[in-house]
């Protein structure tokens, strides 16, 4: 077998075959099991609740944990736009670097805060060490964040109110607590992050990545020139970047820089980084609810829509590129234009997948010079944001589509549609409608924008390709900002205030709603009664559910697409 | 000493014996019935012509706005009008607004579309309307002979009897209105509600003192008292209910309607984006395209169908005997998880039947079998009758109880018998009393006949001793027999994931035996009415929908506890009043019937639902190429159905979506069926069917209109 592929497989099962334990492990830290860890951050834990004057036993409903959450993303946004207007004056900057512009800093201040980390600038030459240091602390929170957001829905998904409840929601004065999210929030930092990210930063310090507080070093090239070369904390930021499905890159050229990923086996671990926790999450929510098997369908349906992206793509890179091809040539290693030789056509192509269907956006090849289909595949992979998807917030995504599927499948059996016990009736369709309705709102909806732009006025210097390449450019840059992931086509001229501040928006929009509205699901369906499963109920843990979630996904994401998709890669795939 | 009472041999049968109809016969009828309707076919010509006239009416953008789908595409039609005009108008620009005629067609197929689902909802109202009419026409105007305080009658209108009037009926008198009798007996012709020809007892006082409006007294008289203002019976309701009037959305529909909506919102979004998109790839893109792309892909074939599938449900109930006070009521039934059922009447055939004769030593089983027969050739109660069938007609043949002197059953002696004209005491009973009997007059209770009857308690019989001249001479084994084929629909029922208790007065252990023999789930045994209401209230608590069925005045508050309660027709004003429907047939089977026409409700807007979506996948593939093949000649290869030009791909797109709606019609009415096959089994089958399907259909519908249309152009 193909080494290349043969590496691939490799990552892709070890992933899975860790993910089981570690999903086991988290569920004992949500539920408040002991764990082996208990003694080593038990204490500071502790002493981080002394100093706060947080009960971290108080139990909160689902509208107090997002009024945590918010508040704490807010104080997070405030500090964050200080640091990186101020970077230049304030100490740890050896490189002189600039501070940023308002509207670069308000894109990155939002990028890093929600989990994204598009990037419209770059590293070596945009950020001193203190923004950097900043950066990896947001890389930290907000991938809690996302963690503590999907341990509240499990708790929601769990809690079984006896007692008959009517009039609830807002100020309806029952109480249906469901964790304290603070406790969430840090655990999931302390016991699961952070642990994590040791283990990495150590790996890739040993491959090579730098980890100083030096500045720039000097290096004499083999053609006797002198290099400027940058360096900073490195291994300790890829290593978050990843772990949190982050994906925001310490320089520039993120992972496909040397010094971010010195060479194969980096490259693999970067890819076992990503993915682990996300496919953790899933199994997580199985042992923490006790259904298994509804985690293990949950888990197929991810697998199969990733497979179906990621198979192709694989495909696509290795084959090359038919228009080289034409021109005599070589194409065995691939399509390999954007690509660094190191990684290859496989694990690029499969990088490109992976990076996007879990919204880290990290990326270790230039997405722009992947094939057109390849390019679909990647738009496609976060306009769906839940095959997988991003730290916590990739299970709430899910979690709609679920809804939706819930719905639909359980009028087909002649039955008000219920899902674990409780009933889901017009409100949380409402809610889960609004969600689903977003991505297309805001992917659709700033694309149209641009396209406007560049009808209005064609010299806007922000295409590097006219014509169906750069429409594509346009989308999977709204798309990456709507799914929080952060990659970039891009070619696409991005720094300025137009892209600045509207994916800013999309950004906090595509963050929040998604993670408000599932919780609000589920807090619903928690203070509902819980009706015991009989005969008649549709069961949710079977291969017909697994493909009736599928085919939501698969129909709403292709009809809500389908245009958009049709004017930029299939157009240009069909043109080539 | 017991004592003897005459009993007078050609009276007419006791009262109560009119009123057990036996069930099977009535279901034979309502079937027949049934049948009798459906040969009139789904599409009565003069229900079309009502529905066609409706269908216009109903354009009022006031009423369409209730379905946000089907207003939407109301708003399309307004502008293509709109368009069509200006684009006739000399110096129109025909690049952006396209061709006159053009336009022109796609305004009338966008019309049609709307009114193919304004149809849909008329036609089903008109059926429902037809369907109630039809049990109102029995309630013409009536004389009633109204009773006036002081005891004089004079002879009034139906229509101007009021609540809490008293009026008075005679054999052969049409009762005027519904009431509950206060006075007197009489048998009652209810065949104009039921169908069912054979006279029913209905008295003051007890659990069937109900009257219906429109029945007819054929015996005694009856004082009645009325229980319903003009216009406001039952069936008044229904009719409202069924028009619209006072046509709530149930919890399902309006979460449906949300659905809808947000589908709907989708490709507004998908529409509107549209247009910056075409501009940056140079493709000008007409307005019709554009409206003909967004009525295809939002949601219009459920969108049109689903008031339409919700009057159906109501309808079918009513078909069904069935009058429900609400929408909402049927759709609950659908999810019902725990049905109780009296035994009596629904599980097992009214009265228990003789089975065996067991003799004791020494008296030869003919012996038995001519006294036992003996002893109840002149009894009516139905156990008496059954003996009598039992004994061979041989044995029969011959027995005469002339000049006898019958003994009946009273509940102090607690048993009945004969004294023959020679003096022979013959007496049945239960095997205390008997007991009783037999050892006061020195006489053994024989151990063989003792082992007998304790044998057949223990296999769920009733056991008889039957004793002559105060000697047992053996035993008569009674059995509640269950009615044939009621197992299987409890089969049914557990497939459906419904759990079945029976309530029956019963000692448990009888209850028990009879449980596990008719395959209910669960029973309530010596039940009294507050036991009904523990049993359903604990069921509630545990977060189970419970339903049942009851007559009785004390069955009323269990009946409105229930979160489905049939009231049957015969029952008390305040059992019905209690109930969320009312069965015509009285008949207890009934529920199973309801709990399906709920389910098929659900299931067919689901369904429809689904079909719907997935249609709009074939529906791209034939406008999406259609709109940028000119300008974008590559996006031809997504042209895989071949159609013939854009415009022909656009046409053909909307006549399908347009012809849908009409061909769905009849199974919006009927509901699709449901198979208590397991919800995933149910749902392989309705994903495969109306999910795949959805996605084949219309490749295959469109290409072929497209065919057809090109002959045109």
């Amino acid at each position: 077998m193909n080494t290349e592929l043969l590496g691939v497989l490799v990552i892709f099962l070890l992933t899975l075959a860790l993910a089981w334990p570690l999903g086991h492990y988290i569920a004992r830290v949500y539920s408040g099991e002991r764990t082996w860890t208990d003694p080593i951050f038990g204490p500071i834990e502790r002493l981080f609740f002394r100093v706060s004057g947080i009960d971290p036993n108080h139990e909160m409903t689902w509208v107090e944990h997002l009024k945590a959450l918010l508040t704490i993303n807010l104080i997070w946004f405030l500090m964050t736009m200080f640091v990186l207007m101020n970077m230049g004056w304030l100490p740890l900057n050896p490189d002189g670097n600039p501070s940023m512009s308002p509207d670069l800093a308000f894109n990155t201040t939002i990028s890093f805060v929600v989990n994204c980390n598009l990037q419209h600038y770059s590293g070596e030459t945009g950020l001193s060490y203190l923004g950097q240091i900043w950066l990896m602390f947001l890389q930290f929170v907000s991938a809690a964040t996302g963690l503590a957001a999907a341990a509240v829905l499990f708790n929601a998904l769990k809690t079984r109110t006896t007692t008959p409840l009517q009039g609830l929601g807002l100020g309806s004065g029952v109480r249906v607590g469901l964790g304290n999210f603070y406790n969430y929030f840090l655990k999931s930092s302390t016991r699961i992050l952070l642990p994590l990210s040791i283990l990495v930063t150590i790996i890739l310090m040993l491959n090579g990545s730098p980890m100083t507080f030096e500045g720039k070093d000097t290096m004499v090239g083999l053609q006797g020139d002198t290099v400027q070369v940058s360096r900073g904390p490195v291994a300790a930021f890829v290593a978050i970047k990843h772990i949190g499905t982050n994906g925001g890159g310490f320089f520039g050229a993120n992972s496909a820089h040397p010094l971010e990923n010195p060479n194969y086996l980096t490259s693999l671990l970067e890819l076992f980084a990503q993915f682990i926790i996300p496919a953790a999450m899933v199994f997580a929510f199985g042992f923490y609810l006790r259904r298994r098997k509804l985690a293990l369908m949950i888990f197929g349906v991810m697998t199969i829509g990733f497979l179906m992206l990621v198979i192709p793509n694989i495909v696509f890179e290795m084959k090359g590129n038919p228009a080289f091809s034409a021109m005599g040539v070589d194409q065995s290693l691939g399509a390999m234009e954007g690509k660094e030789i190191r990684f290859g056509a496989a694990m690029s192509g499969y990088w490109s997948i992976l990076t996007t269907v879990i919204s880290t956006g990290s990326v270790n090849a230039m997405h722009d010079s992947t094939m057109p289909l390849s390019g679909m595949n990647e738009l496609l992979a976060m306009m769906v944001n839940a095959f997988y998807g991003g730290c916590g917030v990739g299970l709430l995504n899910f979690f709609v589509y679920l809804i939706i599927a819930v719905f639909i499948a359980g009028l087909m059996v002649g039955r008000t549609p219920e899902f674990l016990g409780k009933k889901v009736e017009a409100r949380e369709v409402k809610i889960a409608m609004i969600t689903a309705l977003l991505s297309p709102l805001l992917i659709m909806g700033g694309t149209a924008m641009a396209a406007w732009a560049q009808v209005q006025d064609p010299t806007l210097p922000w295409l590097n390709n006219p014509g169906f390449h750069g429409f594509s450019e346009m989308l999977y840059e709204m798309t990456s900002s709507n799914a929080n992931n952060g990659s970039g086509f891009e070619g696409l001229g991005d720094n300025n205030p137009f892209w600045n501040i509207s994916t800013g928006i999309v950004l906090i929009l595509g963050r929040f709603i998604p993670i408000i509205g599932p919780i609000a699901i589920a807090g619903l369906l928690a203070s509902k009664k819980y009706i015991p499963e009989s005969a008649g109920t549709l069961k949710t843990d079977t291969t017909t559910f697994g493909v009736m979630v599928f085919s939501v996904i698969a129909i709403l994401t292709a009809l809500s697409y389908f245009p958009a998709l049709a004017l930029g890669p299939i157009a240009e795939y069909f043109s080539m | 000493m017991v004592e003897g009472v005459e009993y007078d041999l050609k009276s007419s049968q006791p009262p109560q014996q009119l009123t057990r109809l036996n069930n099977l016969n009535i279901l034979n009828i309502l079937n027949n019935k049934m049948k009798d309707r459906d040969k009139k076919g789904l599409f009565q010509l003069e229900l079309v012509r009502a529905a066609a006239v409706q269908s216009v009416v109903k354009l009022n953008p006031r009423q369409m706005f209730r379905n946000p789908v089907m207003f939407t595409v109301e708003i399309g039609t307004a502008i293509m009008l709109v368009v069509t005009v200006l684009s006739m108008m000399s110096g129109a620009d025909v690049a952006t607004l396209g061709h006159p005629g053009y336009n022109f067609t796609i305004f009338i197929l966008l019309l049609l579309t709307v009114l193919f689902a304004n149809f849909a909802e008329a036609f089903a109202e008109a059926r429902g309307k037809a369907q109630a009419e039809s049990l109102r026409k029995t309630r013409k105007d009536t004389p009633a002979k109204l009773l006036l305080e002081g005891g004089t009658i004079t002879t009034v209108s139906s229509s101007e009897l009021r609540r809490g009037d008293q009026f008075v009926c005679e054999s052969g008198d049409i009762i005027p209105t519904d009431g509950e009798i206060i006075e007197g007996l009489a048998t009652i012709d209810e065949s104009a509600i039921t169908g069912e020809s054979a006279p029913v007892i209905r008295e003051a006082g007890g659990d069937k003192s109900s009257v219906t409006g429109g029945t007819k007294v054929l015996s005694d008289r009856i004082v009645v008292s009325v229980t319903v203002q003009p216009g406001e019976s039952f069936l008044d309701k229904m009719i409202a209910l069924v028009e619209g009037a006072s046509r709530q959305k149930t919890p399902n529909e309006i979460a449906l309607t949300i659905l809808l909506a947000g589908f709907t919102l989708v490709f507004v979004i998908v529409c509107v984006t549209l247009k910056p998109f075409a501009d940056y790839a140079n493709t000008p893109i007409s307005i019709a395209a554009y409206v003909s792309l967004f009525v295809c892909l939002i949601p219009t074939t459920i969108g049109g169908l689903l008031s339409a599938i919700g009057i159906a449900g109501m309808d079918r109930a009513l078909r069904a005997n069935v009058i429900t006070k609400s929408g909402k009521a049927v759709e609950t039934a659908g999810d019902i998880d725990v049905l109780l059922l009296d035994k009596t009447g629904t599980i097992t055939i009214g009265n228990r039947k003789a089975t065996n004769f067991y003799a004791t030593d020494g008296v030869r089983r003919e012996d038995l079998i001519r006294n036992s027969v003996l002893s109840s050739l002149a009894d009516e109660t139905p156990e008496g009758k059954s003996i009598v069938e039992l004994a061979s007609p041989d044995l029969v043949r011959g027995l005469s109880i002339e000049g006898a002197t019958m003994i009946k059953f009273t509940a102090e002696t607690r048993t009945s018998g004969v004294n023959l004209a020679d003096g022979t005491r013959i007496r049945k009973g239960a095997q205390d009393t008997i007991r009783q009997l037999v050892e006061r007059a020195g006489n053994a209770f024989p151990d063989d006949i003792a082992k007998e009857i304790q044998h057949i308690s223990s296999n769920g019989g009733t056991p008889l001793a039957v004793s002559v001249n105060e000697k047992v001479v053996g035993a008569i084994e009674l059995q509640d027999i269950i009615k044939t084929g009621i197992s299987e629909r409890f089969d049914r029922l557990r497939k459906m994931g419904i759990k079945t208790v029976m309530v029956t007065g019963d000692n448990p252990l009888t209850a028990k035996f009879i449980a596990e023999k008719a395959g209910v789930d669960d029973f309530i045994a010596e039940a009294k009415p507050e036991d009904k209401m523990e049993y359903i209230k604990k069921e509630q608590n545990e977060g189970r929908l419970v339903a049942m069925m009851g007559d009785g005045t004390n069955d009323a508050p269990a009946l409105a506890q229930a979160d489905v309660g049939v009231a049957m027709n015969s029952g008390t004003q305040a059992a019905k009043e209690a109930g969320n429907m009312v069965d015509l047939d009285n008949d207890p089977t009934k529920l199973i019937e309801i709990v399906e026409i709920g389910k098929q409700l659900l299931m067919t807007r689901g369904t429809l639902t689904t079909f719907s979506i997935a249609n709009d996948v074939a529906k791209y593939f034939a406008i999406v190429p259609a709109l940028f093949m000119a300008s974008i000649p590559a996006l031809q290869h997504l042209n895989i159905m071949r159609l013939y030009s854009p415009e022909s791909a656009i046409l053909s797109a909307v006549i399908f979506n347009a012809l849908i709606i009409p061909a769905l019609i009849p199974l919006a009415l009927k509901g699709v069926e449901y198979k208590p096959i397991g919800a995933s089994a149910l749902l392989r089958r309705n994903l495969f069917i109306y999910g795949l399907g959805g996605i084949v259909v219309p490749f295959l519908g469109i290409k072929l209109i497209d065919l057809l249309v090109t002959m045109f152009l």
